[in-house]
């Protein structure tokens, strides 16, 4: 059946199993715009394409699916690269398909027209330019195939408006066969025997859980090797939740802005195992200092990332979960409880001080971290968490409880404001039969609260929980310590009465100025059907750690 | 820094190649010289990378080259067991006082002349860098007017072949392939 390259489009997002698409029209993909209102997919129109983009990677990772956003050409495109860069850098599959001026006028610098392959090319898994209609279906197919598989990722889809308004034929689904990407999912053999060789011979082992193990959904496997073998785990900010964060051998994020119990067995370990993991900056901080006394073990899917940022004894490439159900054949090991006692032991003296020093007593202030522990008892984690960037990030990762994986929704490797509100309308959407809540600060929220309109339109229920202090509290910290308290730029005067604004979108939510109203305000926002957003005054001078 | 020479073959499609430089830019690696054309299968282009780098930067560009998906496999090739060849047409100037002698040194060479004028004559010259370099040396006394090379390109000696079928070579870095 002869069909228009828009018609190809829609079928194929619809055969892909697509109910919902973030996006924002224009002349250049009004084509798909006119196909999409006769079909069942339902289009969430934010207020600005990036909510599109970041709301499509909350979908996918409430969900597990692909995660779709649509853009018109030239800014509507542009608009969307700080998504597409921040989906990449934390493996989210979203596909994000954008409207082009057509192809005969490519390159003439025509009204909106820009080059989106060429401008995300270095932040996207892979993209296309639909330059014949004969390749559309097999590259809809493909980067359905590309995002989802494998390390996932994002993939940019460019329709120039001739491409879908011309004649295009549907070829049904198919599991693409392409010859430049084949994942490598099974981890080898050889390497497994050294990796429970290895732990076999180890006395300290530490188990350093990234955003790996979420997306490959290992967490079961992880926990069954944990508990076998008596390992503690520490994890990045993108594997926070890949463990339960009660778990007795969970010890919390590591790195520059982690716990001190993580780093410290880090340090004093003989073995670290990095599932899923960069190594990256934040996480190891100086490389040459990190886990000196360790032999290091690094799987992860990604040949690339193993080596590139920490020299490795034993690489093993393969998808996370499986190289667990693998490795199981193999594991000869004891229990380490004579470990798993000396970490326990500093593990709950940590606890205990940081049960000191958050301070529940009414001040001037509200407390933040005791906010975030309150937010945990009336939760029990069973909500999905997503995050800004800046001190409300940190707060969040230490002390919010995080239980589930998947349910700690945050902007890990570009740390990217504006981020949590968006997702949280995404994570919600793709599931609304979980409690969302957003954490936000006074900074990020601004970058994107334009998406209170879309709450609002879409009816979606959040949580927003909103610290309040009238500062970009991160970067004062920054430029207190490193740069001898000048401090510049990073005050927040003329923002809006944050409670009004929402009123002003029919929303309501309450200010909180005392510690002794924390509990009740939270309940009342949780309990409220429907968004409700929660504004707690905050020390500027309150520490990130 | 030693040089490394990497046979990488592509999928012969647009924009590929900036891909590809582009990679390069955006890791801060050092490429000396990157040759790409058509092979006997008109769907794959081979690109010839010359690197500049040790150990570590060789396989960072070997596995990131790997993640593109228009990249179907990739061999580091070894100067011992390859043949390197560059091609360099030269524009030198000649009288008729010199135009001897610059045609004994082309013919001790084994090049070309391939255009001549009254003031110049241009050669053509194929070899490995060194020699290129050594001839390059000889005309300079002449005054080179010009000149442009092609960039390197190599081909393994003997049975080896290097072929787009066979795939599944992404987990192979580092020991560590497929059961």
């Amino acid at each position: 059946m002869t069909m228009t390259g828009a018609q190809v489009l829609v079928k194929a997002l619809e055969d892909h199993g697509v109910t919902t698409i973030f996006g924002y029209p224009g002349a250049a993909n009004a084509p798909i715009y006119d196909v999409l209102a006769g079909s069942k997919i339902r289009h969430i129109l934010t207020r600005h394409e990036q909510g599109a983009a970041h709301a499509a990677s909350g979908y996918a990772r409430a969900t597990g699916e692909v995660g779709v956003c649509m853009a018109t050409s030239g800014p509507g495109a542009t608009n969307l690269i700080t998504g597409i860069a921040t989906a990449y850098m934390d493996s989210i599959p979203i596909i994000a398909i954008t409207g082009q001026v057509s192809t005969e006028v490519i390159g003439r610098d025509v009204f909106q027209e820009v080059d989106i392959t060429g401008a995300t090319a270095p932040f996207c898994k892979h993209n296309y330019l639909v330059k014949n209609s004969k390749d559309l279906s097999r590259i809809i197919h493909e980067a359905f195939h590309i995002a989802s598989t494998g390390r996932p990722g994002p993939v940019l889809i460019d329709m120039p408006i001739d491409i879908q308004l011309g004649e295009a034929e549907y070829d049904e689904h198919k599991e693409p066969d392409i010859r430049g990407y084949k994942p490598t999912y099974k981890g080898h053999a050889l390497q497994l025997k050294r990796i429970a060789e290895a732990i076999a011979q180890s006395s300290r082992p530490v188990i350093c859980a990234g955003g790996g193990v979420i997306s490959s959904a290992a967490s079961d496997e992880l926990l069954e090797l944990v508990e076998k073998v008596g390992i503690p785990v520490t994890s990045t900010l993108m594997g926070i939740g890949s463990i339960p964060g009660d778990h007795p051998l969970f010890l919390g994020m590591l790195g520059s802005h982690g716990v001190s119990t993580a780093n410290q067995a880090v340090n004093k370990a003989d073995l670290l195992i990095i599932m899923g993991a960069r190594a990256a900056d934040r996480a190891t901080g100086n490389t040459d200092k990190f886990a000196k006394q360790a032999k290091i073990i690094h799987i992860d899917i990604d040949p690339a990332e193993i080596g590139k940022n920490l020299g490795t004894h034993i690489p093993i490439v393969g998808d996370i979960k499986i190289v667990l159900q693998q490795l199981k054949k193999y594991l000869v090991s004891d229990y380490k409880k004579e470990w798993v006692d000396t970490v326990t032991e500093w593990k709950n003296k940590q606890l205990l001080k940081n049960a000191d020093s958050i301070n529940a007593d009414d001040g001037a202030y509200v407390n933040p971290k005791y906010v975030l522990s309150v937010l945990s008892d009336l939760t029990k984690g069973d909500a999905i968490l997503t995050t800004e960037v800046g001190q409300n990030q940190i707060w969040a990762a230490n002390h919010y409880r995080t239980i589930y994986p998947g349910s700690f929704i945050t902007s890990g490797g570009l740390g990217t404001m504006g981020y949590g509100l968006p997702a949280a309308i995404g994570a919600k959407i793709g599931r609304p039969d979980k409690t969302v809540i957003v954490v936000s600060g006074d900074g990020s929220f601004q970058m994107s609260m334009q998406e209170l309109a879309t709450i609002k339109q879409w009816n979606v229920d959040i949580k927003i929980i909103l610290f309040n202090n009238e500062r970009l509290g991160m970067v004062r910290e920054l430029q207190k310590i490193k740069y001898k308290g000048k401090y510049f730029a990073v005050t927040l005067e003329g923002s809006p009465d944050f409670i009004k604004l929402a009123a002003a979108y029919g929303l309501p939510g309450e200010k909180v100025t005392k510690n002794s109203e924390v509990r009740n305000a939270l309940s009342r926002a949780l309990q409220n059907k429907g968004t409700y957003i929660v504004e707690f005054t905050v020390d500027p001078e309150e520490s990130t750690l | 820094m030693p040089k490394h020479t990497l046979s990488v073959l592509v999928e012969n499609h647009a924009g590929v190649l900036s891909r590809v430089a582009g990679l390069f830019s955006r890791r801060g690696f050092n490429i000396d010289s990157l040759a790409v054309g058509v092979t006997e299968d008109p769907n794959v282009s081979r690109m010839t990378i010359i690197v500049d780098g040790d150990d570590y930067t060789v396989e960072q560009v070997t596995k990131q080259l790997n993640k593109l998906i228009d990249v179907i496999k990739i061999r580091r090739l070894n100067p011992e067991e390859s043949v390197q060849r560059e091609l360099a047409l030269i524009k030198v100037n000649a009288t008729s006082a010199t135009r001897s002698e610059i045609i004994q040194i082309v013919d001790i060479f084994r090049a070309n002349i391939v255009d001549v004028s009254k003031n110049t004559l241009t050669i053509e010259m194929t070899g490995s860098e060194d020699k290129i370099a050594a001839f390059e040396e000889m005309l300079k006394q002449f005054g080179i007017k010009e000149m442009v090379r092609t960039g390197m390109i190599a081909i393994e000696r003997g049975n080896k072949i290097i072929k787009a079928e066979a795939s599944g070579d992404n987990g192979s870095v580092n020991g560590t392939v497929d059961e």
